[in-house]
């Protein structure tokens, strides 16, 4: 092929320092359009530092960040939101108290227009609607969109929110752990939605600890060890010990090897 | 098409619904079944309760606090607190009252400036909050001394006669219609309204319920606690000088320890002093709840050091009975 296109969301030589810990050190990273990146790392290796630094939580200390090609730098992360970079927190960050169609336009509601523009009334019905519109194409069951979302189950919680990035995502999504307070049926329709959002030409990147479901869900795999990439994988092919042995630094192996995939 | 079989889901369970929509209703308006007692109660207890004029008279007693209540409810829905409506409801309509005498401004004018006076303040306690950081007890507390200090600084201490046009603010339309009456249900719609239509209402109950949430998510945290604080401070305002109105003049002293009913009242009504729970409704009924009880107490002449603490062990009760009510429902 002629042109390569290029990745739509890459970390170069990023760096990021807490006083006396070193998270970061020239970490790379790179999700393509239309695939399911798994990022993997023992515990303080860097995965969520990165998360936080890609999704303009944080900024670095160096490196530089591109979206589509072009050198980033988010203000914050609604700065990211707004150029359709999504991300699913770990502890799910939404409002308890608000309804799950509240908590789908957090931040983003849709308000009447005309003379009541100024005073920011909300358009209730529309977003309602949208939002059961959402919940459906997620195969999200919600009795009733009106319940406060601290009524739902934890699975039901975790829909909600993963509905809130997957209907505002243009770009990319990052999910922390999406799948680890969920039952068997809960699990398999959030990674069922993992696909369906890739499909869109969304990339996705899932950070995980459970190795069976990065390799089932996963196009590629990119390890982080001690604040930087240390592999990256196909994921068809690819076994759990080469993940494992690579996590843990039994198994070393040139950090560009799938740079070169596409 | 996912949409329609929701609702054909929907569909066989309405009555359900409408069912389960009414105990809902009856779950989260726990102090209107407290409210039907009490009035159950009075009326069988005293034969001078159920009537039109003292009805009337509840209502006008409940105004000022219920005022001031709604404005705290938009505080305590953010999980902060306001202690100083009270005296900023003073010092309002102490400002209005000498503006207005004293300075000579025509009174639309000086209601304006007690108005802009009571949002000053509100705005500062928001300032103090938001960007000095200051817990909202502590914040308040000073603005409470500060607001309590120059209405008595402004008025020399002692009383001051508003002008005849506004102290109409306190009559009685055609015998039936009290005025304070009228602007507490204006007041209360505008709270309902502002709670459930508007951005800045989603807001608080975001921000009360979970403020790194509210802030990940796009909300701009400092902007609407700074309109919260100003919101409760401009209700202060109206509130003071419907006060002063009734008794056709501004006293620096006035309405003191009001802020403590006004919590009770948003308390009573339901809202949760942890934040992101709190209605207008709820709180007009916990307003009206602690006016009735006055009351009531007054016409069967119970001695006010006992009404002090029976209105203590209500307040207790209901909060009590509430914490019972959601724990099990969870």
């Amino acid at each position: 092929m002629g042109v390569p296109i290029p990745p739509l969301l890459a970390a170069k030589g990023v760096r990021k320092r807490f006083g006396h810990v070193q998270a970061l050190q020239d970490a790379d990273f790179t999700a393509y359009a239309g695939e399911v990146v798994a990022l993997i790392g023992d515990n303080g290796a860097g995965k969520s530092t990165l998360v936080n630094v890609l999704s303009g939580v944080m900024s670095p200390d160096a490196g530089e960040i591109l979206l589509e090609g072009a050198p980033v730098r988010f203000a914050g992360p609604v700065d990211a939101q707004r150029r359709g970079v999504e991300t699913v927190y770990q502890d799910l960050s939404l409002a308890p108290d608000l309804d799950a169609a509240a908590n789908l336009y957090l931040g983003r509601e849709i308000f009447r227009g005309g003379l009541l523009r100024p005073l920011h009334v909300l358009d209730r019905p529309v977003m309602r609607r949208a939002a059961v519109e959402a919940f459906a194409e997620l195969g999200v069951a919600l009795k009733d969109v009106r319940v406060p979302v601290a009524a739902l189950s934890g699975g039901q919680r975790q829909s909600v929110a993963v509905a809130r990035a997957v209907a505002f995502a243009r770009k990319v999504i990052f999910m922390d752990e999406p799948t680890a307070a969920l039952g068997v049926v809960q699990r398999a329709r959030v990674l069922d939605t993992v696909r369906r959002v890739r499909d869109r030409g969304v990339a996705v990147v899932l950070i995980s600890h459970n190795m069976p479901e990065v390799l089932a869900v996963a196009d590629r795999v990119e390890v982080l060890r001690l604040g930087r990439r240390v592999a990256s994988f196909a994921a068809a092919g690819t076994s759990i010990e080469e993940l494992v042995g690579a996590m843990t630094g039994s198994l070393d192996q040139q950090p560009d090897n799938g740079e070169d995939r596409r | 098409m996912s949409a329609d079989t929701l609702q054909k889901q929907a569909g066989p369970s309405e009555r359900n619904g409408a069912v389960r929509a009414a105990s809902r209703f009856f779950a989260e308006n726990g102090a209107l079944g407290g409210l039907v007692i009490l009035v159950v109660a009075l009326s069988l207890m005293s034969g001078s309760f159920l009537t039109v004029t003292n009805l009337l008279n509840v209502g006008v007693q409940a105004a000022v606090t219920a005022i001031l209540a709604f404005g705290v409810t938009f505080v305590i829905t953010t999980a902060g607190i306001d202690l100083s409506v009270g005296a900023v409801a003073a010092l309002s309509a102490v400002v209005c009252a000498w503006s207005a005498t004293s300075e000579g401004l025509p009174w639309p004018l000086a209601l304006v400036v007690a108005l802009g006076v009571g949002i000053l303040c509100g705005l500062v306690n928001g300032a103090l909050i938001t960007y000095g950081k200051l817990p909202p007890f502590i914040a308040t507390l000073a603005m409470q001394g500060v607001a309590r200090g120059l209405a008595l600084v402004i008025s020399q201490g002692s009383p001051i006669a508003l002008p005849n046009s506004i102290s109409h603010l306190g009559d009685t339309i055609s015998s039936y219609l009290p005025v304070p009456v009228i602007v507490m249900v204006a007041m209360g719609l505008v709270t309902a309204f502002v709670l459930a239509r508007t951005y800045s209402g989603r807001a608080m109950y975001a921000i009360g319920g979970n403020e790194e949430a509210a802030r990940l998510s796009g909300i701009k945290v400092t902007r609407q606690k700074l309109i919260t604080y100003a919101l409760a401070g401009g209700f202060a305002a109206v509130a003071g000088i419907v006060l002063a109105s009734r008794l056709a003049s501004a006293t620096p002293e006035a309405a003191s320890g009001y802020e403590l009913d006004a919590i009770a009242a948003v308390v009573i009504g339901g809202a949760s002093l942890s934040g992101g729970k709190g209605t207008a409704f709820g709180t007009f009924v916990g307003a009206l709840i602690l006016a009735m009880l006055r009351n009531g107490l007054n016409l069967l002449s119970v001695s006010s050091f006992w009404q002090q603490v029976v209105i203590g062990v209500v307040i207790a009760l209901a909060v009590l009975l509430d914490t019972l009510r959601r724990r099990s429902t969870n």
